[in-house]
């Protein structure tokens, strides 16, 4: 037995015994072993961590998962299931001696159906393809991540997706029916209905979010929704993001739910003016993004009261969109801040906290001090009307040192948002990126029953092993631990 | 001021249900006893754990205890212009925040707005070794661990003891009228499922006794311009009506002996059933007064792909919801013993083997 590049068992008779066999299951093409054919797969969307697979596996069909699982499971040789790769916590990080499995070729919509307002997919359906074919019937899917282009289904349930529309439309717990998903064991599972519940346990809402630990999806029944009668978004100018802040609460307070209520602060909105000409105010310290959709007369109504409270909040100026154009534009401006803040700084690092609405002032004001401190920008996107923050730290990964700083700086920013009673991730997942924060937000007892949990569906722990949830061990050398009571967690463990 | 946190002297009941291999029939305000399958245990009372440990309009969010009597809830919502919008049902005098999440029902508007689990934050619960944890949290967007908090609801308190529940809530619509419409129960499947893929208000539909009942509700202008596009006559103060349908204080329910709550795609025509039909949430859930045996009705439905519980009437003691298919079975007892090694809560309460 040989120890690969990160320290898993490497069997090298198993491994022959397993591509023998995985050719024997499939086509010689869906079936990748050379280094230029699994380097595509070495990483997701977060690439500061990469590693190749022993060999990616593209099935097409249902059965053709099935018996991979079965085979891996007898072999006891783990499996990492992976959609588009857009991921940002390394949750479809390969493992070296385990199998990538690719649902890529798992692409089409198997079924519209109007009258229940409701679409079947197969998991590699990318998310913006949903809407795009449900708009012939006036439907669409409600949750948009801003990699709606690109990223699928299968990995949008795997993750819990959110988007910018999450404070009234929900994530994607809140939109699907129904999943067939394959077990470590290759038995297939028919989890939830296309009713809007099932006897027995919420498997659903376990299945939403749980990265790919517990089975492999490989069907997703979606809600539609209604294309609402009218949408407008609002621009709004701040000289001071505490101003802008304060406005996102007023909003709230008066009984108002807009669609999407976003924020940049000055960095952000520079960075994302300067690559798509939204028309941003250029001298503004934040801006406010806020959508109202509904019927129309609503839709007139509150853009009436939004624009009272807006201007009451100090608001130096309130633009709304002319035309449906317009608001495109103001949205591209927001979807592109990533590659945006990508353009102006060699690398950056984006965080994913939420916390309660009411602590941003604290929080912007400490995440501020700590830039300093740390020497490192921050461009800060914001979804507002929920409280996830996504502080972009923008660092030069070939200066010495800077990465680790980097680190440390989003380690005390995720800490925060803990503190202040929110979590380490509100959309983008724990994975691998943020497995020992894990540690800080939940104590050992917690950690435990997530294992368990993961023992009900996998009890011999080959599925995406080592992500999501940390070993005890684990966080005992992570050392930044939930103190709950004054009591240390661990205290059952040896230290290092 | 908040009431005293009983949270130790409940674990300290668990401890000891575990020590001494006795089970545990948790209770709250005791509405929702008639649910499920008969369960035998030493009675847990929760309904002293009571009290809204914090509401903060502006966050959307309220966290109480899960003794919390439901109508203290709703009231300081009420307060503040906010509501429950999955809007529970009652089923009696005293219903508490615990049972109604762990029991999971939701009321008219939910087919619109979402369930009593898409409300749910976080939670603190009492697992079945006497752990207190907590999962999920205060905030709308939390994807950190498996979403355990949403796992409780509808698990009849099988998998823990609930201490606290934090919810999502929302504002009260600044308007609210209900259409009524004459016609055939099919023209009302018909006719509320349209509406799915059309923009309008309408958050509550159902079919009772000839009548299509429709409210619609936002803004005043809203609503008008609603009534104008749907037609039907017009009840200002329906509250009342839905109030009735939510709460089982119709008549159609007053005639029960045996009541079915079948779930099924909203749009699947009338059921030949024999029994009297009441159609709730646009007609995904609909309620059956019938004679005929659970079995049988379960095989009909599941033709159509949907479920079924024996709601109201009959015994207790054998199956109430539908059986599972074999395979979900054992992911259902093997994630019961990761909460409850020892099976002391609810036993038996959704199924014998659980």
């Amino acid at each position: 037995m040989l120890a690969s590049e990160d320290g898993l068992p490497c069997n090298r008779d198993v491994h022959e015994d397993l591509l023998r066999k995985l050719r024997a299951l499939l086509p010689s093409e869906a079936v990748l072993t050379d280094k230029e054919d699994l380097r595509p797969f070495e990483c997701d969307g977060l690439s500061v961590y990469r590693r190749l697979p022993l060999v990616v596996v593209l099935p097409e069909t249902i059965t053709q998962v099935q018996a991979i699982m079965r085979l891996c499971h007898a072999l006891q040789v783990p499996v990492v299931a992976r959609g588009a790769g857009t991921g940002l916590s390394g949750g479809a990080l390969p493992l070296s001696n385990g199998v990538l499995l690719s649902l890529a070729k798992f692409k089409r919509i198997l079924h519209i159906d109007p009258e229940n307002a409701m679409a079947t997919l197969q998991p590699g359906v990318r998310n913006l393809a949903i809407s795009e074919a449900a708009a012939a019937y006036g439907l669409y899917y409600a949750p948009d991540p801003s990699s709606q282009i690109a990223c699928t289904i299968g990995g949008n349930v795997a993750e819990n997706s959110g988007g910018v529309h999450c404070l009234k439309y929900g994530l994607t717990v809140h939109n699907i029916l129904m999943l067939k998903v394959v077990t470590m064991e290759g038995e297939l599972l028919t989890i939830g209905s296309e009713t809007l519940d099932s006897p027995g346990y919420d498997l659903l809402a376990l299945m939403t979010g749980s990265e790919g630990m517990l089975a492999v999806i490989v069907e997703v029944t979606v809600k539609l929704l209604a294309k609402p009668e009218r949408t407008q978004v609002l621009l709004v100018a701040f000289d001071n993001v505490f101003k802008a802040g304060e406005a996102v609460g007023a909003i709230i307070a008066a009984g108002i739910i807009p669609a999407g209520l976003e924020m940049m602060d000055r960095l952000a909105i520079q960075a994302a003016e300067d690559y798509a000409h939204a028309g941003y105010p250029r001298d503004a310290e934040a801006i406010l993004l806020c959508e109202l959709d509904g019927p129309n007369a609503e839709v007139s109504e509150h853009i009436m009261e939004v624009r009272e409270i807006l201007q009451q909040s100090g608001a130096t100026e309130v633009r709304t969109a002319a035309n449906e154009a317009e608001r495109q534009l103001f949205w591209k401006g927001r979807k592109s801040a990533f590659p945006a803040v990508g353009r102006i700084s060699p690398d950056y690092y984006c965080m994913d906290g939420t916390i309660p609405r009411r602590q941003l002032p604290h929080v912007l004001r400490q995440i501020s001090l700590w830039s300093e401190e740390y020497c490192l920008p921050v461009a800060n996107v914001f979804h507002a009307g929920d409280g996830n923050l996504h502080p972009l730290i923008l660092f030069d990964a070939n200066k010495e040192d800077e990465l680790a700083r980097t680190e440390e700086f989003g380690q005390r920013i995720l800490q925060l948002c803990v503190e202040v009673g929110g979590s380490i991730t509100g959309e983008h997942g724990v994975g691998m990126e943020k497995i020992n924060q894990m540690c800080i937000q939940f104590k050992a007892p917690e950690l435990n029953q997530f294992h368990a949990i993961k023992a009900a569906f996998d009890p011999a722990g080959l599925l995406n092993p080592g992500k999501a949830v940390p070993t005890l061990q684990r966080c005992a050398e992570f050392g930044a631990m939930h103190v709950h009571h004054g009591q240390l967690p661990h205290a059952e463990l040896e230290r290092f | 001021m908040l009431e005293r946190d009983i949270s130790e002297t409940l674990q300290q009941q668990v401890h000891n249900a575990v020590v001494n291999g006795a089970p545990l029939k948790i209770e709250g305000g005791n509405s929702k006893t008639f649910l499920g399958r008969e369960t035998h245990g030493q009675v847990l009372d929760v309904s002293g754990h009571r009290g809204i440990v914090e509401h903060d309009p502006r966050e959307l969010v309220l966290t109480a205890r899960s003794g919390t009597p439901l109508k203290e809830i709703e009231a300081a919502l009420a307060d503040a212009g906010q509501m429950l919008a999955f809007e529970p049902p009652h089923f009696g005098e005293a219903p508490t925040l615990g049972g109604t999440i762990a029991c999971g029902l939701s009321g008219p508007r939910r087919p619109y707005c979402g369930s009593a689990r898409d409300f749910v934050l976080g939670c603190k619960l009492i697992n079945g070794k006497g752990e207190i944890l907590r999962f999920g949290g205060q905030v709308i967007k939390n994807v950190a661990g498996y979403d355990v908090s949403r796992l409780m609801v509808g698990a009849y308190g099988t998998l823990g003891v609930l201490l606290e529940i934090s919810l999502k809530v929302l504002p009260r619509p600044a308007a609210s009228y209900t259409l009524v419409q004459e016609c055939t129960p099919a023209e009302a499947i018909s006719k509320m499922s349209r509406l799915l893929s059309q923009p309008v208000p309408v958050d509550a539909a159902c079919y009772h006794a000839g009548h299509c009942y429709l409210r619609v509700s936002g803004s005043e202008q809203a609503v008008k311009h609603a009534h104008a596009h749907l037609g039907g006559e017009m009840i200002e103060k329906s509250e009342p009506f839905w109030h009735a349908l939510r709460e089982h204080h119709l008549p159609f329910f007053g005639s029960a002996n045996l009541l079915y709550r079948v779930i099924v795609k909203p749009a699947t025509p009338p059921l030949e059933i024999s029994g009297e039909w009441l159609l709730d949430w646009g007609g995904a859930q609909r309620w059956l007064v019938s004679d005929e045996p659970l079995a049988l009705i379960c095989e009909r439905i599941a033709t159509v792909g949907g479920h079924v519980t024996q709601f109201r009437g009959g015994e207790n003691k054998g199956e109430i919801f539908q059986p599972l298919a074999a395979p979900m079975l054992v992911i259902h007892q093997r994630l019961k013993s990761s909460f409850d090694p020892n099976g002391i809560f609810n036993r038996g309460r959704i199924y014998a083997n659980l």
